[in-house]
């Protein structure tokens, strides 16, 4: 019983795991058509999203708990990341 | 498969289980529908409109889950605390974008005008200090 629980439980989070990963591939589309800059920082911002939930289904998938703080550091680099890009773009320069 | 070896160091019930997989899939169905808004809306500002709020709804239920599967006072609080950073910084990351745009000058689709503005150049928004 338990063990059938898990079975189901790792095809639901592969699957899951599979489409989070191709919706990542998808947005790759708008970083390199995007006409203008912001909308490629908009794009790179979702990959950083989405990167932090395939953290989550990966520490789900494997059982392993530190990769919940795997996804916690990728949170906080992705915000410094938009930050910092979108200073640059308007400024020229991040730290005058 | 890992997951068959490794997952014996938590233990998961039906209910746990069945939590787990609805909100994996509520989390899922949303970061579809934030990339969907990013690659079909035509307009940077649309593209935030779509993604700063979908996606975050969407980490926000993978991250629910894994609370629920690592426990609710356990390894799994980190979840929370994830959830409670994209909060924080969603809006002020998509916030400092539109701005850089707007001053990069994107402009806005057709007939969209600055809000209490006539004109076709957007202004600063107006600060009551």
């Amino acid at each position: 019983m338990s063990s059938h629980v898990a079975g189901l439980m790792a095809t639901f989070l592969s699957a899951a795991l599979v489409l989070t990963a191709a919706v990542t591939l998808a947005v790759g589309y708008r970083v390199i058509i995007g006409p203008t800059t912001p909308d490629r920082v908009v794009a790179l911002d979702v990959i950083a999203t989405n990167v932090v939930a395939i953290a989550l289904l990966y520490a789900m998938f494997t059982g392993q708990g530190f990769f919940l703080d795997v996804s916690f550091v990728l949170a906080i680099i992705g915000f410094i990341s938009t930050v910092t890009v979108a200073r640059y773009v308007t400024e020229g320069d991040i730290i005058e | 498969m890992i997951a068959a070896e490794t997952a014996g160091a938590v233990t998961v019930g039906p209910i746990q289980a069945v939590l787990v997989a609805v909100l994996v899939f509520i989390g899922s169905f949303f970061l579809v529908v934030g990339t969907v808004g990013l690659l079909r809306l035509p307009n940077v500002y649309n593209r935030l409109h779509a993604t700063s709020k979908a996606t975050t709804i969407g980490v926000s239920g993978i991250a629910l889950a894994a609370w629920v599967y690592f426990g609710p006072a356990g390894e799994g609080l980190k979840g929370l605390v994830t959830i409670l950073f994209l909060f924080l910084t969603a809006p002020t990351g998509s916030h400092m974008i539109s701005r850089a745009a707007q001053r990069m000058g994107v402009e806005f689709e057709e007939g969209v005008t600055w809000p209490g503005h006539t004109d076709s150049e957007p202004e600063e928004p107006a600060d009551t200090d």
